[in-house]
C-alpha cells in the first residue's frame, strides 16, 4: 500500500525521464546511421583507398570500449580538451550514437556484399555511374536486407542509454535514484523503471516490425 | 562495305595466370546478328563484357561508330549505347518489371516520369510482358524476367545489343519465349552479338556464327554453310565446329 | 611528455594493474555460469513442458528488456530489502550472470533448432533415453553452432563489466576514474584504460577463434558476422 503511494508519487518525476532516454536513443540512431552508412559504402566500394585503414581502426576501437569509459573518455576528458562546454546529453548521444556507427557500419557493410554482384553489373551496364548504381540499386535492397539487424539497434541503444546515469544525464535511472534517495524505496522505484523500459522496448519492436513489413518485397529478404 | 557500327581488334584478356582472351578481332555492320559458339571457359562471354567494358581489356582497340572505346573517358555513355542481356537476368530485385525497364531512363537518361513510364509500357509490351508490369521478379519465371531484362536493355534505345548466354539458364520449355523475343528484335534490324548453343536460332537468323576455343576466334562463317558441313562426313572448312556441335548434340 | 610517461610508471601503472585484475575476476567468475545459465534456459526453452518453457522465455524476454546497470541496481539496492545484502562484487557477478545467461540462451536454442531432428531420432533408436540423446547427440552439435553468437556476448561481458565501477566496485574503469580525478589527467588516463580493454577484447577474440578452429568439425562452420 505504502509502495503504491511512493510510486504514485515519484512516477511522475521518472517518467519524464522517458523523453530524455528516448532523445538519448533517437539522436545515437540517427547519428550511428549518418556515420554509419557512408563508413560501411566506402569499406565495400572504395576498400583500396587511403580511408579503408582509418575506417577500420575507426571500427575496431570503438567497438573495443565500454561506453562507460568511452562516455568518461569525451566527456571529462576529450571535450573539455577540445573546449567544447556541451551539456552531458549531448555528450552522451554523442557516444551511444559514434558507437553504434561503428556497428551500423559493419551492419550495412555485411548487407551491401550479400546484394548480388550482378546487380552491379546490370546497372552498370545500362550506363549507371557507380554512384548511381549503388543510390538506386544497391542500397534500396541492402537497406532492406539490413533492417532487422538495424532494429536490433534499437534495444541495444535503449538498454546502454541508462549508462548516461554515470555522467548525470537525466535520464531515467537517473531520475529514479534521485527518488529513491528521497524516498528511501528502492524496489518499488527500480522496479518500476524496469518496467518501462521493457514496455519502451517492446512497443519500439512492434513498430520497427511493422516497418519491416511495410518495405517487404516478394522474394526479398527473410522475414 | 556497309555501315561498320563496331569494330574489335586484337583484344587481349588475362585473369591472374590463365590469358582469357588472344587476340580476337572482328567487324560487326548495322544490323548483324553475329553468334558465338564454343566450348565453355573459352572466353566468349569475357569477350561481351570487354566490348561495354564491364571488364577492361589488357590490350587491342574498340570503336563504336566512329568513337574508339577502349579508353574512353565517358564509359556510362558507351554503355547506354550497348545494351547487355545476362545470363541470370540481373533484374532488380527490389523493383517490379516496369520499374526495372523504367529506372535507367529516368537516372540515366533524365527522362520525366511520365514518359519514361510510357516507353517502358511500350518496351514491356513489344516483349509481352505488360501484363506483368507490376510484378516483383520473384515472382517471375526464368523466361518472362529474361524478357523483362530485355525489354530494359532495348529502352535504352541501344545501337547494339549484346546477348551473354540468354537461355542457359532457363528450364527447356522456357528458352522458346525469349528466342522468339530475339528473333522478332532481328528481323526488325536490330545490331545483335549472341553467345549462345541454341543452333537452331543461329541458323534462322546469323549473318555470321564464330567458334571459338582458347580464347581466339578459331572457325567463321555463315550459318548455312557451318549447317551444311555439319551435317556431311567429308573434310570441310569446319572440322573443329563441327566436333563441338557433335559433341553438344550429345 | 616526459612528464606523462612519468606519470604513467609511478602514479598509472600500479592501480591500473590492481584494477585489471579486479575485472578479469568479475569476468572469469561469471562467464562459465552465464554459459550455464544460458544452457539451461535454452533447454528449458525447446525441451521444458509447457510452463518451464514459458518460464524460460519470459526471463530472456524481462532480462533483455531491461538495462543491466538497472538490473545492478536491482540486486543491489532492491535485495537488501529481502534480508539478502551481496557485497557490491558478488552483486555484479550475479547481474552479470543473469544478463550473459539470457542473451547466450538465444544462441544455444537457435543452434539446438538447427540440429536436424534426425539426429535426436537416431539416437533414441540406438537406445538412448531423451536427455542422453540430448546432452551426448544435440548438445555437443548446437554448442559449435552457438560458440561465435557465445563468444560475442562474452565480448560484450568484458566490456560491461565495467559497470560494477558504479556500484564502487573499484576494477578498471574505477580505478582509472580514481587517479583521473586527483590527477586532472582524464584524457591520459581514460585513453589508456581503453587500450587495455582494447588489448583484453580483443585477446578474447583471438581465443574464440583459435577455440573454434580446434572444436571445427567439417559442416559445422558457423559463419562469424
Amino acid at each position: 500500500m505504502q509502495n503504491a503511494l511512493i510510486i504514485l508519487e515519484s512516477l511522475p518525476n521518472i517518467a519524464w525521464g522517458l523523453f530524455t532516454t528516448l532523445g538519448l536513443v533517437i539522436t545515437a540512431l540517427a547519428v550511428g546511421l549518418a556515420v554509419g552508412l557512408p563508413l560501411g559504402v566506402i569499406q565495400v566500394y572504395w576498400g583500396n583507398s587511403l580511408f579503408s585503414r582509418p575506417i577500420a581502426i575507426y571500427v575496431w576501437f570503438l567497438r573495443g570500449l565500454p561506453s562507460l569509459v568511452l562516455l568518461f573518455l569525451f566527456y571529462y576528458g576529450l571535450f573539455p580538451l577540445l573546449g567544447v562546454d556541451l551539456p552531458p546529453f549531448f555528450v552522451g548521444a554523442a557516444v551511444l550514437g559514434l558507437r553504434s556507427s561503428a556497428y551500423q557500419s559493419q551492419i550495412f557493410r555485411g548487407a551491401i556484399l550479400s546484394v548480388d554482384q550482378g546487380q552491379m553489373q546490370a546497372a552498370r551496364s545500362l550506363g549507371m555511374s557507380k554512384p548511381c548504381a549503388i543510390e538506386n540499386v544497391i542500397l534500396p535492397q541492402a537497406l532492406r536486407i539490413a533492417l532487422p539487424a538495424w532494429s536490433n539497434e534499437y534495444p541495444i541503444l535503449l538498454t546502454d542509454s541508462s549508462v548516461c546515469y554515470a555522467i548525470g544525464v537525466m535520464e531515467m535511472l537517473t531520475r529514479a535514484s534521485l527518488q529513491v534517495s528521497r524516498t528511501r524505496a528502492p524496489v518499488p522505484l527500480y522496479l518500476a523503471t524496469a518496467v518501462i523500459f521493457i514496455i519502451m522496448n517492446y512497443i519500439g519492436m512492434r513498430i520497427l516490425r511493422s516497418a519491416e513489413r511495410r518495405f517487404h518485397i516478394p522474394g526479398f529478404g527473410g522475414s | 562495305m556497309g555501315d561498320v557500327i563496331l569494330k574489335v581488334r586484337d583484344i587481349h584478356k588475362r585473369f591472374d595466370s590463365e590469358e582469357v582472351l588472344r587476340g580476337v578481332s572482328f567487324d560487326v555492320q548495322k544490323g548483324d546478328v553475329k553468334v558465338f559458339i564454343g566450348p565453355s571457359g573459352t572466353g566468349k562471354s569475357t569477350l561481351l563484357r570487354c566490348l561495354n567494358r564491364l571488364v577492361e581489356p589488357d590490350s587491342g582497340q574498340i570503336w563504336l561508330g566512329d568513337d574508339e572505346i577502349t579508353h574512353a573517358v565517358d564509359i556510362d555513355g558507351v554503355r547506354r549505347r550497348m545494351g547487355m542481356v545476362f545470363q541470370n537476368f540481373y533484374l532488380f530485385d527490389h523493383l517490379t518489371a516496369l520499374r526495372n525497364v523504367e529506372i535507367a531512363l529516368i537516372k540515366v537518361l533524365k527522362m520525366q516520369k511520365a514518359s519514361a513510364r510510357e516507353l517502358a509500357m511500350s518496351e514491356l509490351s513489344r516483349v509481352g510482358m505488360e501484363r506483368f508490369a507490376g510484378k516483383y521478379p520473384a515472382e517471375l519465371s526464368g523466361g518472362q524476367a529474361q524478357r523483362v531484362s530485355i525489354a530494359r536493355s532495348l529502352a535504352m534505345n541501344p545501337e547494339v545489343m549484346l546477348f551473354d548466354e540468354p537461355t542457359s539458364a532457363l528450364d527447356p520449355e522456357l528458352t522458346g519465349e525469349v528466342l522468339e523475343v530475339m528473333k522478332k528484335l532481328a528481323s526488325g534490324g536490330m545490331t545483335m552479338l549472341v553467345v549462345s548453343h541454341e543452333m537452331e536460332f543461329a541458323y534462322s537468323v546469323a549473318n555470321e556464327v564464330l567458334f571459338m576455343e582458347g580464347g581466339v576466334v578459331v572457325e567463321r562463317g555463315a550459318p548455312r554453310e557451318i549447317r551444311n558441313d555439319a551435317a556431311s562426313d567429308s573434310p570441310g572448312r569446319f572440322e573443329r565446329t563441327r566436333a563441338f556441335l557433335r559433341r553438344i548434340d550429345g | 611528455m616526459d612528464d606523462s610517461i612519468r606519470f604513467i610508471m609511478e602514479d598509472l601503472s600500479g592501480p591500473l594493474l590492481q584494477g585489471t585484475l579486479a575485472s578479469l575476476k568479475l569476468i572469469v567468475c561469471s562467464v562459465p555460469f552465464g554459459l550455464a545459465l544460458g544452457f539451461m534456459l535454452a533447454s528449458g526453452w525447446v525441451y521444458g513442458n509447457k510452463p518451464v518453457s514459458w518460464l524460460c522465455r519470459t526471463y530472456v524476454a524481462l532480462v533483455k528488456g531491461t538495462p543491466l546497470l538497472i538490473l545492478l541496481f536491482i540486486i543491489y539496492f532492491c535485495l537488501p530489502s529481502f534480508g539478502l545484502t551481496l557485497s557490491p562484487f558478488f552483486a555484479s557477478v550475479l547481474g552479470f550472470i543473469m544478463c550473459n545467461g539470457a542473451y547466450n540462451s538465444e544462441y544455444i536454442r537457435g543452434a539446438i533448432l538447427s540440429v536436424r531432428s534426425g539426429q535426436l531420432i537416431a539416437a533414441r533408436s540406438l537406445g538412448m533415453s531423451r536427455a542422453q540423446a540430448i546432452i551426448s547427440i544435440v548438445m555437443p552439435q548446437a554448442a559449435r553452432r552457438a560458440l561465435p553468437g557465445c563468444s560475442n556476448e562474452i565480448i560484450y561481458l568484458v566490456k560491461y563489466s565495467s559497470l560494477a565501477y558504479i556500484l564502487s566496485y573499484i576494477e578498471l574503469t574505477g580505478a582509472g576514474k580514481m587517479i583521473a580525478t586527483r590527477s586532472f589527467r582524464f584524457t591520459l588516463v581514460f585513453s589508456i584504460i581503453g587500450l587495455v580493454y582494447l588489448v583484453m577484447v580483443t585477446i578474447a577474440s583471438i581465443i574464440f577463434m583459435w577455440l573454434e578452429k580446434k572444436l571445427a568439425v567439417p559442416g559445422f562452420e558457423a559463419k562469424r558476422q
